[in-house]
């Protein structure tokens, strides 16, 4: 046990009114370091103690702002540079879409921050002792009594003349209150071992309880999920066919209403001999032009150039206006649209028969475009 | 306690002279030039009117609306200066008067007043059993009415109480300004569809009611601080008042601009995340020409530096501070009105000249001129109010 040192002196009172006038003649008095106890927080304290405006704001602001630029700029950062993407037909950098990411962030980070600059910066915490902890006087100022507690270490305070002015302002229960040095000991008490064992165990068992309580013992499906449906999904297996599988066959000798099989899947050669059933006219060639800017620019270019506007994301395919795809039959075109070619898949399912024809009339203009045959010039 | 204050410390004295003289003058040279301006430019100075009339009204209703509140949530720290807001409510009788110009001009101010056009047009058609002049006529005229009854009963028993320091007036008051608050949002936002929205009777926007009352109460709220700081400085309130009574002012002053921004983004964001043209061409046509600056001026003017001006703590209490930024806002609310009425006006770039000069002066001259002739009769302080004291008292 080590020496007992004055910490300060403490007095009560009775109606908040005293406290505040207690607390203007202490200011009024010359005495710095000193605070007042009350149950709740009295209007009219701050000016009667005379204290600055809390700095308080200014972590808010600091932090507030920092929130808003880095919201911005990781929004830019995703949205501009690494990830580009047009959004609803927005620009790359639409900042009115940013402005609730922006504000919520700056009130989020504000918010945390002040309250962990107050916690840590003011409270000191994890600190949690006080010499005034566990006193009689605290525990009648956080039920009934308004307190008042000037310290030891004040410039003015003379233990006498301060336990005088004390009884002049009317204070009752004056009392001197001791610190001694061994009780820093427990200063970090938050931290010990058996203390933060519990919490940590409280903390995961609640948890754990909840969680599975809700989600696991307590589930109940809210309503039924369009994704679970009683249906037969395809690469899924089935238990109503004897072969176990959900995705069927197409009946022997049938096709699709509105389809013919392409009879020369496995014989390009055979292919070239098809001939383009289509007459050229403005509106089959408006269907393909339409058809390729959908299905064909996107690697082959508006111009059929080659010109990918996927950036290297997908290999640029040769350009349409080559010698060999110039001198292609019209039937040797449709068969690489058909069955693809190299890294190119088949467009059968997007490009009907006579899509696919009218679209490779439009590649023939495009080409005509760049390599004018003679009667073209007639 | 030396700064408490058990006694009501009030003596009632005249307001400056200045405040007569200015209004005075102000209303004469005001209404010579909205004279003069009828004669030169009808349809312009029919538009100005309209931007006067809600101006007006904006500070009649917006003060209205601060005093129902203050019965309703038994504000303390307001009861002081609430005589000011009752003041500033009876800018309310002259709504009718300035909305007279505006129906004799009606089919310059408003093309679904045209029957021609209507009927060839659709969309205006089928909103026509809404939008049509007799319609609009009986229900602004029932909207006006609500609005200067209620004042009259609330703003009748307030000055009774001051003389029969009854209690029970205060509790009347609370029940009928609670009657009163539905009506406010219903008329209020009916009457800026009907006065401003149908500008452009092809826009609609639903937050319209709710942007136009939050501009609505700033502009009441200026007003009431800024005669509030004003009159406390020249003495003319009760003894004791200080900045902490001022703080609420501030705060719901920072409030509102906030609130103001938060409406007004809303609406801008929703209309351009959407797209759609049959809403979008509104903010077009406030982006055309040099109405672009206009439009940006407003960001700056109504939202940044307001918000900045009243961000800390002190600023909100600071009488100086209040002063400049309470008459700010009332210019930034004047800026707003502006911006949603005139470019159905001038749709290439924005005007200003001696027509939009000649209807400010007119009506700042007549608040002026009616404030000093409620003070020169009343309180300027509800000196029978029960909260009174606490409300001097009041610290925070």
């Amino acid at each position: 046990m080590s020496e007992k040192v004055l910490y300060a002196l403490t007095g009560l009172f009775e109606t908040p009114d005293q406290i505040i006038d207690a607390a203007e003649k202490t200011s009024d008095g010359g005495y710095k370091k000193y605070d007042v106890n009350t149950p709740y927080p009295l209007h009219g304290m701050n000016q009667a103690m005379k204290l600055p405006p809390s700095k308080l704001g200014y972590a808010a602001l600091v932090f507030g702002l920092s929130g808003t630029v880095s919201a911005l700029a990781l929004m830019y950062w995703m949205a501009v540079i690494d990830y580009a993407h047009v959004i609803g037909g927005k620009p790359y950098f639409p900042l009115p879409a940013f402005v609730p990411v922006m504000f919520e962030v700056t009130v989020l980070s504000a918010a945390i921050a002040t309250v962990f600059t107050m916690l840590f910066v003011v409270f000191k915490f994890p600190n949690n002792s006080h010499p005034l902890h566990d006193t009689e006087y605290m525990k009648s100022v956080s039920r009934d009594k308004y307190g008042i507690c000037i310290l030891a270490e004040d410039e003015k305070f003379d233990e006498n003349g301060t336990l005088k002015f004390l009884e002049e302002l009317g204070a009752t229960n004056i009392t001197h209150q001791y610190f001694t040095e061994d009780s820093y000991a427990t200063w970090w008490s938050v931290l010990d071992k058996k203390f933060a064992g519990i919490l940590a165990v409280t903390a995961i068992a609640t948890s754990l309880v909840v969680y599975i309580g809700l989600n696991k013992v307590l589930y109940m499906q809210p309503f039924s999920w369009m994704m679970e449906q009683e249906k037969l999904n395809p690469q899924k297996g089935s238990v109503l066919f004897a072969d176990g599988f959900s995705m069927r066959n197409p009946v022997q000798g049938t096709i699709a209403r509105g389809d013919l099989p392409y009879e020369y899947a496995v014989d390009p050669e055979g292919a070239s001999k098809l001939v383009n059933p289509l007459p050229i006219t403005e509106a089959n060639l408006q269907l393909g032009k339409v058809k390729y800017d959908i299905y064909c620019s996107p690697c082959h270019g508006f111009m059929g150039e080659g010109d990918s506007r996927l950036r290297g994301q997908f290999p640029n395919p040769p350009s349409l206006h080559s010698e060999k795809v110039r001198d292609w039959t019209d039937g040797r075109i449709y068969h690489v649209i058909a069955m693809g070619q190299n890294v190119m898949p088949s467009y059968s399912s997007q490009l009907s028969r006579n899509e696919k024809w009218a679209t490779i009339l439009y590649v023939r203009a495009l080409q005509r475009s760049l390599n004018a045959k003679e009667s073209d010039l007639q | 306690m030396n700064s408490t204050h058990h006694s009501l410390d009030y003596v009632r004295k005249d307001l400056p002279v200045n405040f007569k003289k200015i209004g005075l003058i102000l209303s004469v040279v005001g209404l010579i030039l909205v004279i003069a301006a009828y004669y030169s430019d009808p349809v312009r100075s029919a538009f100005n009117n309209l931007v006067f009339l809600m101006l007006l009204t904006s500070i009649g209703l917006g003060a209205m609306f601060l005093v129902a509140i203050e019965y309703i949530g038994g504000a303390v720290w307001s009861t002081p200066f609430r005589r000011i807001a009752e003041f500033l409510a009876a800018v309310l009788i002259l709504v009718p008067i300035a909305a007279i110009p505006v129906y004799l001009n009606l089919h310059d101010l408003y093309h679904w007043t045209h029957t021609d056009v209507v009927a060839a047009d659709k969309i205006l058609s089928s909103k026509s059993p809404y939008l049509n002049e007799s319609f609009m006529l009986i229900r602004i005229a029932l909207f006006m009415a609500i609005w200067l009854i209620f004042y009259k009963i609330i703003t009748g028993n307030s000055k009774k109480q001051d003389e029969s320091k009854d209690q029970n007036l205060t509790t009347k008051n609370i029940k009928i300004s609670a009657i009163f608050m539905p009506f406010f949002a219903l008329t209020i936002t009916f009457a800026a569809i009907d006065w401003m929205m149908s500008l452009e009777p092809h826009w609609f926007s639903t937050i319209y009611g709710v942007y136009y009352f939050s501009g609505t109460v700033l502009a009441g709220l200026a007003a009431v601080t800024f005669l509030a700081v004003y009159l406390n400085e020249k003495g003319l309130l009760v003894k004791g008042l200080k900045s902490d009574n001022y703080y609420s002012l501030g705060a719901l002053l920072f409030a509102f601009t906030n609130f103001w921004a938060y409406i007004a983004f809303s609406q801008y964001m929703l209309i351009w995340y959407a797209n759609l043209p049959e809403e979008t061409f509104w903010y077009l046509a406030r982006w055309g020409g040099n109405w672009k600056f206009v439009t940006l001026g407003l960001l700056v003017v109504h939202f940044i530096v307001p918000y900045f001006g009243l961000l800390s703590q002190p600023s909100k209490m600071d009488p100086k501070r209040l002063k400049f930024m309470s008459l700010w806002i009332l210019f930034a609310h004047l800026y707003d009105i502006y911006w949603l009425v005139m470019p159905t006006f001038s749709k290439e770039s924005f005007v200003f000249g001696w027509i939009e000069a000649g209807f400010l002066s007119l009506a700042v001259g007549l608040i002026l001129l009616i404030f000093n002739y409620k003070a020169s009769r009343e309180n300027v302080v509800a000196i029978g109010d029960p909260k009174l004291i606490r409300g001097i008292n009041f610290r925070l």
